[in-house]
């Protein structure tokens, strides 16, 4: 099988979607960082379920 | 739609890139946003999480620049009659307005809401009102009605210190409120010495200049009044939680450089200044960017002391 020779319009975005790509992957890896060091601190505690929800 | 169609549209204007957008961001901006940020972050008496403290200065920066993009869109129509801005993304076609707004009102939201999740509301609200006082007070207000837009406008480069004191503390306290003091009577001066020498076209643009408006010998003595003003404020913080021997000595040191800068600016008329070519003018340019980077450095040893547990006051005996 032989794959589509890939239009230029992708080559030119090319730098455009790989830096989007790397700055989304950057963003998730930061919001899993904050949630291990939010998690990780005295001062968390896990919310407590209580009659008529949580607390 | 055909390809044929999307290199139709595409051969009409030049695509923006990745830079473009970070252009947008106005990164040389975003430097000093960092910095001063970074040391009003570390210099809070509260230790912050490495993580905690990266996203915040990264929500800060991320909110200044963003504030930057809002502020090309609003202005694309004089970054085009301006030499200096004609190549900004917008004015040369490459992203259009409604873009650059789209970007800026995203990552504003972002920038906030991002800061308050990972540090507190005060800081938040904080950098919402710097992008709103950036955008709406200084562009949209300021900026083409009044000479005096460099002085408010200041205001909201002065800002990111007391975001970074907010992020670690949740609070407002005289420190930060003197780190925000100085850069906001730090910016007039700086600007006014730069305006002196630089052929700049705002006036062709609309925008009202002092150097323009009230004549070249009233911003030189602008730039001297300022500057007296600045320098008990810079001194003081010396003398709060933050301060130390240090900082007090490099306080002393730039403040009268740049005093002396001042008065030689003062001093001088066009005819002197032409004589050499602005090189006084230059020169206290110059200073002023090393006094604010040689202030805030200070500031960041005296908070490394403390972390490490040493009185710095108490090591010179004081």
């Amino acid at each position: 099988m032989e794959f589509r020779p890939s239009h230029e319009l992708h080559k030119r975005r090319f730098g455009r979607n790989l830096g989007l790509g790397l700055v989304l992957a950057g963003f998730v890896a930061l919001v899993f960082g904050l949630t291990i060091a939010k998690v990780s601190t005295d001062e968390f505690r896990m919310p407590t379920q209580v009659q008529g929800g949580t607390q | 739609m055909s390809d044929a169609s999307l290199n139709a549209s595409q051969s009409q204007a030049p695509e923006a890139g990745f830079g473009d957008y970070f252009a947008l961001l106005k990164p040389r901006v975003m430097t000093l946003v960092v910095f001063t940020a970074l040391v009003g972050l570390l210099a809070a008496p509260v230790p912050v999480h490495p993580v905690v403290a990266f996203a915040a200065i990264l929500f800060i920066a991320v909110g200044g620049g963003a504030s930057g993009a809002l502020n090309m869109w609003w202005d694309s129509d004089i970054d085009t009659i301006m030499q200096r801005t004609r190549r900004r993304p917008i004015p040369a076609g490459r992203i259009t307005r409604g873009e650059a707004f789209g970007f800026g009102m995203t990552l504003s939201v972002m920038a906030v809401v991002m800061l308050a999740l990972a540090t507190n509301f005060v800081a938040a609200g904080l950098l919402a009102f710097t992008i709103f006082f950036y955008v709406v007070v200084y562009s949209m207000w300021l900026k083409r009605w009044t000479p005096q837009n460099i002085v408010i406008g200041g205001a909201a480069g002065a800002f990111p210190p007391m975001i970074g004191w907010a992020a670690a503390t949740g609070n407002i306290t005289l420190e930060s409120v003197l780190m925000f003091a100085v850069i906001f009577m730090w910016t007039p001066p700086h600007f006014w010495a730069l305006a002196l020498f630089m052929k700049s076209d705002y006036h062709e643009a609309g925008v009202p200049m002092l150097t323009v408006t009230h004549g070249r010998r009233a911003t030189r003595a602008h730039i001297w009044i300022y500057t007296i003003l600045l320098a008990p404020v810079a001194v003081g913080l010396a003398f709060t939680s933050i301060g130390g021997p240090i900082y007090l000595a490099t306080a002393v040191f730039f403040n009268g450089l740049f005093l002396k800068g001042a008065w030689d600016i003062w001093r001088r008329d066009e005819v002197m200044a032409e004589a050499d070519a602005y090189g006084v003018e230059k020169k206290v340019f110059k200073h002023s960017i090393y006094y604010l980077f040689g202030l805030f450095g200070a500031l960041l040893i005296e908070a490394s002391l403390r972390t490490a547990g040493l009185d710095s006051w108490a090591m010179v005996g004081w």
